[in-house]
């Protein structure tokens, strides 16, 4: 049975200028997929590609047998979610009025806030532990905070699959490894997650499924232990290491060799 | 309202205090309606404001139909409106003459304000309002170039130079503005050196024709709705009715694009269709003012801003109070003006200038 989400043969570029040619790539229902590669490898532009922010020049992304970009874009929004790297917050905006524009692909003129819509609110923000700040002003909150607000507003979406790019970043360790487990949580209750990381050690550790890229190119697939291996990051990173199992996980842990390369 | 503004400043301190699970604790009294075919949540202060907004409408209308050369007490007044019986010359004043005046003002407010509204959440900033981006002074420019170029006085022509003047206007400075993207402090910069550029080229024509052309012109120029009657209410006001029913859907969409192109699409709206529509849609609502009454400025400016201090809300684009504040204030002005005997859009420029400078000093104090 063919996946639900899939890029098929998939030009994404800007300006004319393709960053990523004939990419094809099915992303395993109810997986933890996680994108690494290096910087301009075009996992970002892959994401986007995915979360139809960026229309493809040839090819399709198909959800559920369909091309995503001839769905309604609101249907489209009740199966599919997005945090996306940057969104502003309006103005003296609380965190559950944020949360609540989640609901935007359920709700229509004359239904704009059911019971449907209360619960779904009250649920995204019980998960990502933001109840008790429902009140306060998402410019007064701290970054990890203000980051897992934006993750209720798009688990209020309640889509089965969820896009995430680089959601860790600008984190520290602490919330960085909170947000994980979250998203850990919300795999192991079935939602398929894609997810565009730069930390190799969190990308091991958390993925069910690994692409790396390079060159607009996918170089490799598959589970964490087949991927991280000390000739495929060499060859996707340029950078000589050593891959040793991680006391705690058990999952592979990559340890860069230094030294200034000639 | 003070017992809310109490329960909301102690509740802050102990949030999430008494919420029961399941339900979101959204900090404010809130009406709930839920039915089969009906759902959806109001705030109470909203309600509150709203029906306080169009209490003022109703008692300024009212006491600025009594002002005028012609003596009436405020109950006399009444009577002349509803009472088609009464004696005919009150009725002529009352009914013929004052009483289209009073409605203009209601909908020239609710049509300035909601093209502020659009426009501000479009650009994210409370100075990205048709006054000052240029819109409202290219739907002026078509007016007068529709007027004394090609000597065209009627309110379909006058509208639809307004129209095609405000587009134009919109559309140049969008491309002036445009470099990949469009920032909206780009924009608003770009729209006062249009807008300035414009004004220039208005007074150029004013000088360049006939006496009594510029006086004509001059007049209409200095924003009034003295002179207006039921003829040219009932095309602004059918104009108006199909603006806002078009306008309706973006009370829901145009907030979710305040978060920014990517959230906005992640949540199921096209942006570039969104903006296209909801600009159109503004300018229109500018136009169909400023053909009828010429320019009355800083309501779109200022009533947005006002009303979303009134109902607390997180968005400039909250519909019904908006245009009610609107509203009410062209309806004040005009009373006001009325007392003073000066056309209503030299009291909102007064006013206005006032709080565009104190708008100004609070937003460079903020960045500073």
């Amino acid at each position: 049975m063919p996946v639900s989400l899939l890029a098929s043969d998939v030009t994404l570029g800007y300006d004319q200028s393709p960053v990523i040619t004939g990419l094809s790539l099915d992303v395993p229902d109810h997986s933890f997929t996680i994108v690494i590669g290096p910087n301009a490898c075009g996992k970002s532009t892959l994401l986007r590609g995915l979360a139809r922010l960026l229309a493809p020049t040839a090819g399709a992304v198909l959800l559920d047998g369909q091309s995503i970009q001839r769905q309604k874009s609101k249907d489209v929004a009740k199966r599919l979610g997005l945090l996306p790297q940057s969104s502003l917050a309006p103005d003296g905006i609380t965190v559950a009025d944020l949360v609540a524009r989640g609901r935007f692909p359920h709700q229509h003129a004359l239904r704009t806030w059911s019971r449907d819509d209360e619960a779904a609110v009250a649920a995204a923000m019980a998960a990502t532990n933001v109840t008790e700040l429902s009140r306060r002003l998402v410019d007064e909150l701290s970054g990890g905070q203000r980051q897992r607000v934006w993750v209720a507003m798009a688990l209020a979406q309640q889509t089965g699959h969820l896009l995430l790019d680089e959601p860790t970043t600008f984190l520290d360790i602490a919330h960085q490894i909170d947000l994980m487990e979250l998203f850990a949580e919300l795999h192991r209750g079935g939602t398929t997650l894609v997810a565009v990381l730069h930390d190799l050690n969190h990308a091991a550790r958390y993925a069910s499924h690994l692409v790396a890229m390079r060159d607009g190119e996918i170089v490799a697939q598959g589970e964490p232990r087949e991927i991280i291996t000390e000739q495929i990051v060499e060859a996707v990173y340029d950078l000589p290491c050593r891959v040793i199992t991680d006391p705690v996980s058990g999952t592979p842990l990559v340890l860069p060799l230094g030294g200034r390369r000639p | 309202m003070s017992d809310i503004s109490a329960a909301q400043g102690s509740s802050t301190r102990a949030p999430g205090a008494t919420h029961s699970p399941g339900t979101v604790d959204f900090g404010r009294r809130l009406l709930r309606i839920d039915r089969a075919g009906l759902a959806g949540l109001m705030s109470v202060r909203t309600v509150l404001v709203c029906c306080a907004l169009a209490l003022a409408i109703v008692v300024a209308g009212l006491v600025s139909m009594t002002i005028g050369s012609y003596g009436l007490s405020a109950w006399d007044t009444l009577r002349a409106l509803v009472d088609a019986g009464f004696d005919p010359d009150a009725r002529q004043v009352v009914y013929e003459w004052r009483f289209p005046r009073v409605l203009f003002a209601v909908l020239c407010g609710a049509a300035l304000a909601l093209s502020g509204g659009i426009f501000q959440s479009l650009t994210r900033n409370p100075l990205g309002s048709p006054d000052i981006i240029g819109f409202g002074v290219g739907a002026q420019f078509g007016v007068t170039l529709t007027m004394l170029l090609l000597n065209l006085n009627t309110y379909p022509f006058k509208a639809v130079g307004a129209l095609v003047g405000g587009l134009a206007t919109a559309l140049l400075v969008y491309l002036l503005a445009m470099k990949r993207t469009v920032s909206s402090f780009r924009l608003i910069i770009v729209g006062i050196g249009v807008s300035a550029g414009l004004g220039s080229l208005t007074s150029w024509i004013l000088i360049s024709v006939s006496v009594e052309q510029a006086m004509m012109a001059a007049t209409w120029g200095a924003g009034s709705i003295a002179s207006l009657g039921f003829d040219q209410l009932v095309p602004a006001a059918i104009v108006f009715g199909a603006v806002v029913l078009f306008a309706v859907p973006l009370r829901r969409s145009l907030p979710v694009l305040e978060m920014g192109d990517d959230a906005a699409t992640a949540l199921g709206i096209h942006p570039g269709r969104t903006r296209l529509a909801a600009m159109v849609l503004g300018v229109a609502l500018v136009a169909l003012v400023t053909a009828a009454a010429g320019p009355i400025s800083f309501i779109a400016l200022a009533a947005p801003q006002i009303s979303q201090r009134l109902v607390r809300a997180n968005t400039p684009m909250s519909m019904l109070p908006v245009m009610l504040t609107g509203a009410a204030l062209v309806v004040v002005s005009d009373a006001v003006g009325q007392l003073l005997a000066v056309p209503v859009g030299v009291i909102t420029v007064s006013v206005g200038g006032v709080y565009l400078a104190w708008l100004l000093a609070t937003q460079y104090a903020r960045r500073a």
